[in-house]
């Protein structure tokens, strides 16, 4: 930098950002003092003027306020229809988004940046839209006024005295590549307004009386001047960087703003801001978590969660440290991250606190050293972010009384009876003993009352004169003080513990639960698998339902077979998950994008690639998952992450080394049986051309003869066709075993129902218990089993005799078993009958294959079949299927109902 | 006897297949066009208006599944599929995209007419003729009502069971995939769960079928879902 040359870092940081915004669109914003100056007109002049250049503009939306000079500019803009939305009742309509991202222009105008879109839109905030648009190559113009600047926005309201709720985060304006400041002298403006060409809506009349004030337009001009004024400084700036102007070049400041939950943080978010704007500076709102106060509440634990929020959304790091002493924590994290300046709210507590408990302010003064301690007051407490309800105030437990009562009236007992043995101050002690009792056990109240009442007991019962409260020596009022001391002390010391002890116990919990779910899934290989024990074991952790999908073959996000329903995913919901796999950010419920939705959705990332989504519902619908809630969540989804890109890497490898294997074994069985082939085909072929001989007449019946023979053998060829496909496909392993939770009794079902023809009127006896849960095995491949063992038992047994299909759990596995009364199976036979080209005796026309494909494919899940005869006659085949694995988790609708 | 029980196109490339199911067709009363590619399969598809559509899945130029996906970009006339492969993926991606049925070859005579009425019969009750009550021998359901009889006594449905009874009922002959099922009774994510699909018809069996193991009336299609029998007696052959 001394040789005038810029930063090669920063360059490439401009660049990249550069190359980024050209395939961006870009941001042009009409920014004004004051509502009426004139923004909307001035933008459909330039579009107008661009359209005369020829660029593709679309008015996307545009309020007229049916105003002529306004419509009049719209002439010839082609206008997307708005998107309308129910609302209450009402109908409002909305940008319509889509239609816009499928309309595609070059350049579209969104007027009104700061509008809040109906409840049910995509995004909360309409420059939301903004951004997606600009993220999709398109141009936008739109407009703004200072007072919906975040970091404007309390200066206006202090100047006005009006607050506007709608506002627009600043980076916004840094975004913009251009700004285009629409000035109007108040006086103009007045006038205008006179003339009732001004619209505003967001002001009641009252309130906008207050506002149109000649002095608060005059400070609402500086303030938009000296904003775009910051603004081409800064384009100035960055035109120095790149062309190496040899300049000042700004120290690196950081700044770090302590906030918690009381509204005035607000104030010092915004200040915060507006200093580290001005010092171009990184800034950093930080939280300290007391141990030594009372745990607070849920409702500023929300307000935290908001305050936290919208510094983020101003463009701070948010960071919450936790210690027992605040201002030790704010200064060693400050030197940890070298901050320049600390922004600190002024106290409100009375001053007495800071005496008896030590003023954090003044520690972290004291502390300082080099670093700029900036005390901002927060006077005027802003109304909160959100509404505090009423319901906070907190019962301490009432057995904390009884035990403080209890205690002081057992001092008593004991002073007592030591009383004529030891000195009577000494019977103090005693008293003491009890009150570090019950400064751990009892509430904060209750042991204050116990101190005072061991005080007065003392004094009412021992000292003298006795049973009466007058003090007859003073030396007994330095007893009674060290008494109050050692309760403050002793209090102070434990509550500390305590909730220290309580905040480590939830980071332990927190920390193990993370843990616990990283080593469950060490072990896991499948995707399915791996997101079906992460989704059980966070909505344990946080007691919610929640839910993980991931991209099926075709990239449609889906929940893997295994996982159970935890709350419906309607096409609402499942958009919503899609979003936030397209855009990889979190949305849905309690975030800013589609807060509509039930649950929030967190994208799972690997790297660079996303592999899924993790939606969340709290159990109680009405709850919103916190700030750090949320954080946790994430290093969640990151351990699931690396969990699958795992996974992925695993199943690739195992894909290759199959794919060999096949290669080599591909086709070898098809040669061997070509002739079993031809038996058939020389039947056919002999009667179809005895049948289309010209000169031979044939009897009807012989005919007939002929093609009962043409459809028996090409059946026959079909049967051997598919064995013969079947046989090579499980040889080569390309018939792959998909195992789903099948029902046996469905397959029985099946099978006898495309038998019916061949069954005739022979009568099978199913005997399958309702207890036969579903079992994991490949339906198509099992009631091939199933058809190959039923159709020998038909061909190879007596027609009057009963066939007979059982199936029953025994142990790990199902089995099933196909009884006939026939000859049974020859001795010694009983495993020669599996192999391959093994016919049985009695003629049927196999080729011998349909126990050796049987045989395979259970095999194939792991199972074991065999052949038995029977006592009383007749051959039993039995198969297994192994059930490895819990069967899915399935809750049915019947005890609901 | 040509020509009065309705129109169909097949779209067929292989002249054996093409001729035997000319014959088979036109000796039971059917019209028919015929053509050998995808394309003239969906211009004649424009022009005539078919009752029915026979189509291959192995076209030589547009895929089967590319063919079906135009004419349902417009169309709701019954598609038949004719498959000659065995994969049931095929068949379930054919369903999903809007196929009404379909037939794997070789096939006899006897199922293809059977499916051919089937689909006659919905184009029919699309038009409007659909009755509120559905009569299967002894199962009685009661669309408006929302009651389902076997015989004469009435039989409890939990809400979900109702749910995929009745969108059986109102496809029925036809084959309904397990992923149609999963979305109709708990939504389109989940349609991975086909255990739950099995617990429920499993349920559906043993409070409406006779016999479980050899229902009558949820025919079971390993691998690809379910579809309700359709005619008192189905013909085999």
């Amino acid at each position: 930098m001394e040789d005038g040359r810029p930063d090669p870092d920063l360059l490439i940081g401009r660049m990249n950002r550069e190359a980024d915004r050209k395939r961006e669109g870009q941001l042009k914003i009409f920014f004004g003092a004051a509502p009426g100056v004139g923004k909307t007109y001035a933008m459909l002049q330039a579009a107008q003027q661009k359209l005369a250049e020829g660029v593709d503009v679309v008015v996307g939306l545009v309020e007229t306020h049916k105003r002529k000079e306004t419509e009049a500019l719209l002439v010839g803009l082609e206008v997307i229809p708005r998107h309308k939305i129910e609302y209450r009742d009402v109908e409002l309509s909305e940008l319509d988004i889509d239609a816009a991202l499928n309309r595609k222009p070059a350049l579209i105008l969104v007027d009104e940046l700061a509008h809040t879109n109906v409840p049910g839109s995509r995004h909360k905030k309409r420059w939301q839209d903004i951004y997606e648009l600009l993220g999709a190559g398109i141009s936008v113009y739109s407009t703004v006024n200072t007072q919906h600047l975040e970091s404007l926005n309390d200066i206006v309201s202090q100047i006005t005295g009006v607050t506007i709720h709608e506002t627009v985060p600043d980076f916004l304006m840094d975004r913009a590549d251009e700004i285009e400041l629409i000035d109007l002298p108040p006086d103009d403006l007045l006038q205008r307004l006179k003339e009732g060409k001004v619209y505003v809506p967001d002001l009641a009349a009252q309130a906008s009386n207050n506002f149109f004030r000649k002095g608060n337009l005059l400070a609402l001009r500086e303030l938009a001047l000296r904003r775009t004024a910051e603004r081409v400084d800064e384009q100035m700036q960055q035109y120095r960087e790149v062309k190496g102007v040899k300049g000042v070049w700004p120290a690196t400041e950081r700044i770090l703003v302590c906030v918690g939950p009381n509204p005035r943080s607000i104030r010092l978010i915004r200040a915060a801001k507006r200093m580290a704007a001005g010092l171009k500076a990184e800034w950093i709102a930080a939280y300290v978590e007391a141990p030594h106060k009372v745990k607070p509440s849920e409702n500023d634990l929300r307000q935290l969660a908001e305050h936290l929020r919208l510094a983020e959304s101003l463009g701070a790091e948010t960071i919450k440290l936790s210690g027992h002493k605040a201002s030790d924590e704010i200064l060693n994290y400050s030197r940890e991250r070298n901050v320049t300046k600390i922004i600190v709210g002024k106290p409100t507590h009375p001053k007495w606190k800071d005496k008896v408990f030590g003023s954090m302010l003044d520690a972290v003064v004291r502390g300082s050293g080099d670093i700029d301690v900036y005390v901002i007051t927060g006077d005027t407490a802003e109304p909160s972010l959100r509404p505090v309800s009423k319901t906070r105030v907190r019962k301490p437990p009432q057995t904390g009384w009884l035990l403080s009562i209890a205690t002081v009236g057992v001092c008593t007992g004991i002073a007592a009876l030591m009383d004529q043995y030891v000195p009577r101050s000494d019977l103090a002690m005693v008293y003491l003993l009890g009150i570090v009792f019950t400064a751990g056990r009892a509430g904060k109240v209750p042991f204050w009352s116990a101190t005072l009442l061991s005080i007065l007991a003392f004094d009412f019962f021992f000292v003298p004169p006795r049973y009466s409260f007058y003090v007859s020596s003073p030396g007994y009022f330095v007893t009674f003080a060290v008494m109050i001391i050692v309760a403050l002390i002793v209090s102070k010391l434990t509550l500390k513990v305590r909730d220290q002890s309580d905040i480590v116990k939830q980071r332990e919990q927190r920390t193990a639960a993370l843990y616990g779910l990283s080593r469950k899934l060490v072990h896991e290989r499948g995707i399915e698998q791996l997101s079906t024990i992460a989704a059980i074991h966070i909505s344990e952790v946080f007691s919610s339902h929640v839910v993980i999908l991931v991209p099926d073959d075709k990239g449609a996000l889906t929940v893997p077979a295994t996982e159970p329903i935890t709350f419906p995913l309607d096409h609402k919901e499942l958009s919503v998950a899609e979003w936030t796999y397209k855009h990889g950010e979190k949305a849905g419920l309690g975030t800013d994008t589609l807060s509509g939705a039930k649950a929030v959705y967190l994208p799972i990332v690997t790297g660079s690639q996303m592999v899924g989504v993790m939606g969340v519902m709290p159990s109680n619908t009405e709850s919103l998952l916190d700030h750090e809630q949320i954080h946790m969540l994430e290093s969640f989804a990151d351990q699931i992450a690396m969990a699958i890109d795992r996974a992925m890497i695993a199943k690739e490898a195992q894909a290759m080394l199959l794919k060999a294997e096949t290669e080599e074994l591909r086709s070898t069985l098809l040669s061997s049986v070509s002739h079993d082939l031809r038996t058939p085909l020389a039947a056919i072929k002999g009667a179809t051309t005895t049948l289309l001989q010209k000169n031979v007449t044939l009897e009807t019946s012989e005919s007939h003869d002929l093609l009962q023979t043409i459809y028996e053998e090409s059946e026959h060829l079909t049967h051997i066709i598919r064995n013969v496909l079947d046989m090579t496909r499980i040889e080569t392993k390309a018939i792959k075993v998909k195992k789903e939770w099948e029902s046996i009794e469905e397959i029985t079902g099946a099978v006898l129902n495309r038998l019916s023809d061949e069954l005739g009127t022979r009568k099978v006896k199913v005997d399958i218990p309702n207890e036969v849960p579903l079992v994991p095995f490949d339906p198509l491949l099992i009631e091939q089993v199933l058809t190959n063992l039923i159709d020998n038992a038909i061909k190879y047994t007596p027609k009057d005799t009963l066939i007979s299909l059982t199936a029953r759990i025994d142990g790990e596995s199902m089995l099933v078993e196909v009884a006939d009364r026939g000859a049974g199976i020859p001795a010694g036979e009983e495993e020669r009958i599996f192999e391959k080209f093994v016919r049985g005796s009695t003629a049927g026309g196999g080729i011998g294959l349909g126990l050796t494909i049987c045989r395979a494919i259970v095999n194939a899940h792991g199972g074991r079949i065999w052949v038995e005869n029977r006592p009383k006659g007749g051959a039993i085949f039995r198969f297994t299927l192994p059930i490895s694995e819990h069967p899915p988790v399935t809750e049915t609708d019947e005890e609901r109902s | 006897m040509t020509g009065n029980k309705g129109l169909i196109l097949l779209i067929e490339d292989e002249p054996q297949v093409r001729r035997f199911l000319r014959v088979t067709l036109q000796s039971h009363g059917y019209a028919l066009i015929e053509t050998a590619t995808g394309q003239e399969g969906l211009t004649q598809t424009t022009s005539h208006n078919p009752d029915v559509i026979l189509l291959d899945l192995g076209l030589p130029d547009l895929g089967g599944l590319e063919v079906l996906g135009r004419i349902r970009e417009w169309s709701q006339t019954p598609v038949i599929i004719l498959s000659a492969r065995e994969k049931e993926k095929d068949k379930i991606r054919a369903l999903d995209a809007g196929a009404n049925d379909y037939l794997t070859k070789p096939f006899s005579a006897g199922e293809l007419l059977a499916r051919i009425r089937v689909a006659l019969r919905h184009q029919g009750i699309k038009a409007g003729l659909s009755e509120p009550v559905f009569v299967l021998d002894t199962l009685r359901v009661d669309l408006a009502k929302r009651r389902v009889f076997l015989k004469e006594s009435e039989i409890h449905l939990t809400p979900i069971e109702y749910k995929l009874l009745s969108y059986l009922v109102k496809n029925a002959g036809k084959v309904i995939t397990h992923s149609q099922l999963l979305e109709e009774g708990w939504g389109p994510a989940y349609a991975n769960q086909v255990h739950y699909v099995r617990i429920y018809m499993g349920m559906l069996r043993h409070k409406l079928e006779e016999d479980p193991s050899r229902p009558r009336f949820f025919i079971n299609e390993p691998g690809v879902g379910y579809r309700l029998r359709f005619e008192p007696e189905e013909e085999k052959k």
